[in-house]
């Protein structure tokens, strides 16, 4: 790889490629500015939140009751973590099965229509799946164990809703593997799983790893189906069967009804899942430049 | 130089985008209504409307909805001309704002309609949102859990509701908490065991849609329901219509009309509760 240096094509001082160039800038910092607006926006609005009541006493208040004073975050940052996590630690040995079996096992009758179909999954909008939970996920669930809406719905929808973001990443990752090395791991007389384990798999680790971060920061920022499915209680679950609250569920609960103090927390929230998922991609980026250099 | 004049056209279009907003301040004789608020009066509001610029041509009514915050805000901030407020206003809401009822709105009780309960009293409600009854054995004889569904902070009925029972929201022990009515209806529809409350509004309307639940009445209604006629709730909210103190003319008509009785028959169309003449 050869590194490129500005200016990357050309050049050229004609009028045509200056004015592109002045319209690629604009198009590239209008979507830089945006997100330097929200968070500016988003730290703005917590701003009142996070001088009185402060950030300590989300940590460390008992319950959530905005309008009585009382605001512990906490247990819908469990819930948020709770439910992302469960749905990575399903959808990642799915997703990266349903890869290798596309792209090494599969026949070519099959492989095509299997990547077709869970291309579909990932196009089906997210209220659907809620939709889909609130009406056959969660009546089944209490009949086991109720209410039914639960931690345990939640996990099994987002793993629903981020399987194919993780299949498909991972395929694509799987696709990159170095030809030379399966040729020279084929000459050496390697079977297919012994190609996988010790040639494909770790060579592909960076990319599997950021194809789960990546599910995971859309689990986190997912709202509606969660918001459908989970029960929305705020509290720190103590089984599976538990309803629990996200932070998301709760902006989009509360927000169209609250004002003053409750808002301004309703903001900080936002910031909170903003930091979450900021310090997701930085992983993500991080592993996949700690791993390149093994 | 080229390059100078291509902006002229864009700057024309963005000038020209620019005073086509429709800004309630705009100082040319009204004729365009924006009323924003209240999802419970919405479709109300919207229908109306509807009326309304029958039969003054030329006016437009423009309906969205946000919740009753929103109408409070809208209304304050001048981003509307009314605003629907699906409960009373507030003493400090009173000191610079103006409001109107235009109809009541219950909220009922409502279970899976395979549910046999019959009634419930309101001691027996009160154990069942706080935790004191946790199956519906000693109501209905059926050994299966409640499940409790309560609605989120903030919101008109659940203030209404702990007013109406004498509760804080503390107190209670909710298994599922829901947004708007519609959701909560769907979830009281798929699960056999749920209790909730929503607007009587609501409830009727997904009824006549053969959803299965039903409505329960609380055993100290004064008044039997009439035939035809969803039955009065003791748990019953006005619907307000808010303005600020100077109004325009437009807005005015509009609100007299709305709590006229020449719009009885949409009111109970929507299942609310006509203001005595």
């Amino acid at each position: 790889m050869y590194t490129t240096w500005w200016p990357p094509i050309t050049l050229s001082h004609s009028r045509r490629d200056q004015l592109l160039r002045a319209l690629l800038w604009s198009c590239a910092s209008v979507a830089g500015l945006m997100l330097v607006c929200i968070v500016a926006f988003l730290i703005l609005e917590s701003a009142p939140a996070l001088s009185h009541p402060g950030w300590r006493r989300f940590f460390t208040d008992a319950a959530w009751h905005p309008t009585e004073d009382a605001y512990a975050l906490w247990p819908m940052l469990a819930g948020t973590l709770l439910s992302t996590g469960g749905a990575v630690l399903l959808a990642a040995p799915l997703g990266i099965g349903t890869a290798v079996f596309c792209q090494w096992y599969a026949p070519a009758w099959l492989a095509v229509p299997c990547r077709r179909l869970i291309e579909l999954l990932a196009g089906i909008p997210s209220v659907v799946f809620g939709f889909w939970g609130l009406v056959a996920l969660v009546p089944l669930i209490n009949q086991w164990q109720p209410p039914g809406a639960s931690l345990l719905a939640g996990i099994c929808i987002l793993t629903m809703m981020i399987l194919p973001t993780t299949s498909l990443l991972a395929q694509a990752s799987l696709a990159q593997a170095d030809p030379d090395a399966l040729r020279a791991a084929a000459a050496l007389g390697f079977g297919r799983w012994g190609t996988l384990r010790r040639v494909v798999l770790p060579s592909c680790a960076a990319g599997l790893l950021t194809a789960g971060l990546l599910a995971a920061s859309r689990a986190l920022g997912e709202t509606m189906a969660v918001l459908m499915v989970c029960g929305n209680v705020v509290q720190l679950p103590s089984s599976l069967f538990d309803p629990v609250r996200t932070l998301t569920a709760n902006m989009a609960l509360e927000i169209p009804y609250a004002a003053g103090r409750h808002r301004s927390v309703l903001f900080v929230s936002g910031l909170l899942l903003l930091l979450l998922v900021i310090s997701l991609v930085g992983s993500a980026t991080w592993v996949r430049r700690a791993l390149r250099h093994v | 130089m080229n390059a100078g004049r291509a902006w002229i056209p864009l700057l024309l279009v963005l000038a020209a985008t620019a005073g086509c907003g429709d800004s309630p301040d705009a100082r040319q004789p009204l004729t365009k209504l924006s009323i924003t608020g209240s999802s419970t009066m919405a479709p109300l509001i919207a229908a109306i409307g509807k009326r309304f610029e029958r039969r003054h041509p030329g006016v437009r009514i423009d309906v969205q909805t946000g919740g009753s915050s929103r109408g409070v805000a809208d209304t304050r901030s001048g981003l509307a001309h009314i605003g629907m407020v699906s409960r009373a206003l507030r003493a400090l809401e009173q000191r610079d704002l103006v409001g109107t009822p235009v109809a009541r709105d219950g909220i009922g009780l409502i279970v899976h309609n395979t549910n046999p309960v019959g009634a419930l009293t309101p001691r027996q409600v009160v154990a069942l949102y706080t935790g004191g009854m946790t199956t519906w054995r000693p109501v209905s004889g059926k050994d299966a859990s409640v499940v409790v569904v309560n609605k989120a902070e903030g919101r008109a009925t659940l203030e209404l509701f702990l007013k109406y029972f004498h509760l804080t929201n503390a107190e209670i022990r909710a298994d599922v908490i829901i947004g708007d009515n519609e959701q909560g209806i769907k979830f009281v529809a798929g699960n056999p065991h749920a209790i909730g409350y929503v607007s009587n509004g609501a409830a009727e309307y997904a009824l006549r849609h053969e959803v299965p639940i039903k409505r329960l009445p609380l055993t100290t209604a004064s008044a039997p329901p009439a035939a035809g006629h969803p039955a009065p709730s003791p748990l019953a909210r006005p619907l307000t219509l808010v303005t600020t103190r100077r109004p325009p003319a437009l807005a005015q008509a509009f609100i007299a009309f709305a709590a006229s009785s020449h719009v009885h028959d949409l009111v109970a169309a929507h299942y609310f509760v006509p203001l005595a003449a």
